[in-house]
């Protein structure tokens, strides 16, 4: 098929681009007529928030970068200097800093309304697993942006986090020596996760995000109903009826959430920057430290889930990688819920109590295994820890039998609302 | 499914209200202060107090003189005659009096307080600076009860008095063990208790001030920035009712 340039005969200036650039095809195609379901609901509006944030970490870390200084000596100074000295510097660090929390906040949030609609069913398992791709990356970047500041929780995050690869067998020790570029988290490491978290990354989360976006694109969104819009169509727009063009629809709806977003946004970076220890946490405020550890040692929040896991794994055969195997099965069985979901319908709406039951227990099982990661283990902790995480595969491993033995309602020809 | 809905996201919320991110459990609760540091009278006594008791061996490194008497509303002079006890000059970041090579006078060196409060809270330093009591087994003479084995002498007892600590005894399993129950004092300082309550709150005012020089800017930012927000949202909300219309 031969690329027709300018399909719209536009004219003037505009003609002259459209002529060797496609402004009006790409506003057309994935704007004004990019029809979107029109029942999206509130749990519709992360999408947009999570590219919003990832916006704003993007600026922010520019400038961030024109102050911060990489290296051991000097990254808690320039810290310092950044809030103190810069002007509006504390703004900018804030902004960051909160941004970070928020991303992941954003994320778990569209995260979780997939599970809900089943967005990530056929066509849509490509969308699904650049998602996921874009969390993994996304928990590297932070965790790599979570030492930068080189408190003394960074300092231990990092010695936690980069002894995990000190636990496969044989090679862990060099391997992990090598990671760190010395024995110990200390400047060469902090040197080379500000590489990651400034450029590798980054950049990698923007390709992959691109990449979700045209894959959407491509096949449309899922809607509260998991019905496919593109069945009914108006017999002569050939539009689909329950479909609206996401320009100028969604972006005043998305408008609107972004407006309610940055109320408790703003409301966090100026009233309580560090977000009751959750944005940035009292022992971070000790430069970093290796002869005092921080009691006890807690990840950053949007990790809790798996630090919980890692703990509560027990030591087997002499080696303690089963954690660090169970921690990484746990993200990694993400990627296959396209084909775990078995149900015949792709929205919660229609499915019946034992999806229902699974998922409610799902989501209380996520943030009870999230508390128990950012406190202090005991045996009744622990305890609790392992039916977590026990729960936590059942829900996934179990799918491909419970989605299939639940009651389902009858979907609608149409959207509902 | 609404009630779902509303049951997570009531969760999630929840998770993110209750409680402190983390804490430790065997730690000392410490005495409840609420700091205000918008009480700029407090904060300037306060800070004469710090730089005359405290900046011998504490630095706070991250603080500029003149920072300090911008953000009080100290001209330059006055800081330069009352605040400054060195050769530092005013754009200079505050620094102890402590040789270098006299850094282990106590045993450790005495840390930099710039970010005290942000490290170890309000509370803490206004529990930590009222709790030196008599302890023959230190070095110093003293042991303090939020920071047991403390190297840092009782600087403020001549204010304070001295004081010793009451143990009672309580069940540990089979046995008797004696805690902490409260300091009484054996010899009155130069202050009354009083006095000495007001001295360290307008320290730990300070010391709040110190560890975020900026706050009293950025929560004022706070509201115009609140209610431009919620004017935006509502302006958001009513357009998109607008365009709306027509969807149905």
């Amino acid at each position: 098929m031969a690329i027709i340039p300018n399909p719209y005969k536009t004219t003037g200036f505009l003609g002259w681009l459209d002529d060797r650039f496609p402004v009006s095809k790409l506003w057309r195609e994935h704007l004004t007529e990019y029809y979107a379901p029109k029942n999206f609901n509130f749990w519709y509006f992360f999408g947009s928030l999570a590219l919003l944030v990832l916006v704003n970490q993007l600026l922010t870390g520019i400038f961030l970068t024109m102050n911060y200084k990489p290296s051991a000596d000097g990254a808690f100074d320039s810290v310092q200097y950044i809030v103190r000295d810069v002007p509006w510097g504390w703004l900018i660090r804030s902004l960051h800093a909160t941004g970070a929390s928020a991303f992941f906040l954003t994320v778990y949030a569209h995260m979780f309304r997939g599970i809900l609609y089943g967005s990530h069913r056929k066509p849509r398992e490509l969308i699904w697993i650049f998602g996921c791709l874009i969390y993994l990356a996304l928990m590297a970047e932070g965790f790599c942006g979570y030492v930068l500041p080189w408190g003394n929780m960074s300092y231990w995050g990092a010695q936690v986090i980069l002894s995990l690869f000190g636990t496969i067998p044989y090679i862990g020790g060099d391997l992990q020596t090598w990671i760190q570029g010395d024995f110990t988290p200390a400047d060469a490491t902090l040197n080379r996760l500000f590489a990651f978290h400034v450029i590798a990354l980054p950049f990698v989360i923007v390709g992959l995000v691109f990449a979700h976006l045209v894959a959407l694109h491509e096949v449309g969104s899922n809607n509260p109903d998991g019905v496919d819009i593109k069945k009914v169509k108006d017999p002569v727009t050939h539009i689909p009826l329950d479909g609206i063009g996401f320009h100028p629809y969604y972006t005043v709806k998305d408008m609107v959430g972004i407006a309610g977003f940055l109320i408790i946004f703003a409301a966090v970076v100026l009233f309580a920057p560090e977000g009751g220890g959750y944005v940035i946490e009292p022992a971070n405020f000790t430069p970093a430290n290796a002869q005092v550890t921080p009691n006890p040692i807690t990840p950053a929040w949007y990790f809790g889930v798996y630090y919980a896991m890692l703990r509560a794994t027990p030591s087997m055969f002499n080696s303690a990688i089963w954690g660090v195997i169970v921690m990484f099965g746990a993200i990694v069985v993400l990627f296959f819920l396209p084909w775990l979901d078995r149900s015949p319908v792709k929205s919660i709406r229609y499915k019946g109590w034992i999806f229902k039951t699974a998922i409610t227990l799902f989501a209380i099982d996520f943030l009870v295994m999230n508390y128990l990661g950012m406190h202090e283990p005991n045996p009744t902790r622990t305890l609790i820890a392992r039916f977590g995480t026990v729960y936590y595969f059942l829900f996934f491993l179990g799918m491909p039998i419970y989605s299939k033995l639940d009651k389902t309602k009858p979907v609608p020809e149409r959207v509902t609302e | 499914m609404k009630r779902i809905v509303l049951l997570v996201s009531g969760l999630l919320l929840a998770a993110t209200a209750v409680a402190p991110a983390a804490w430790a459990d065997d730690e000392m609760e410490p005495l409840k202060f609420k700091s205000d540091v918008g009480n700029v009278a407090a904060v300037q006594r306060g800070g004469r107090d710090f730089l005359a008791y405290c900046s011998g061996c504490h630095s706070l490194k991250y603080l500029r003189y003149n920072r300090v008497g911008a953000d009080l509303g100290i001209p330059d002079d006055l800081v330069k005659q009352n605040l400054i006890f060195s050769d530092a000059k005013i754009g200079d970041t505050i620094q102890s009096a402590m040789p270098a090579q006299s850094a282990d006078w106590f045993g450790r060196v005495p840390p930099d307080l710039s970010l005290e409060v942000k490290a170890k809270g309000a509370d803490w330093v206004y529990s930590y600076l009222q709790s030196f009591y008599l302890d023959d087994k230190r070095p110093m003479g003293v042991n303090n009860v939020y920071l047991p084995g403390v190297s840092m002498p009782a600087v403020l007892g001549e204010l304070q008095g001295w004081q010793k600590m009451v143990t009672r005894k309580e069940k540990v399993g089979d046995g008797e063990k004696d805690v902490f129950d409260h300091l009484e004092s054996v010899q009155p300082g130069s202050m009354s208790p009083e006095e000495f309550k007001a001295f360290v709150s307008d320290l730990t005012n300070f010391l709040d001030y110190a560890s975020e020089p900026g706050q009293t800017q950025r929560v004022a930012l706070g509201l115009p920035v609140m209610l431009y927000l919620v004017v935006l949202l509502i302006l958001c909300y009513l357009l998109k009712k607008e365009f709306w219309k027509d969807v149905h």
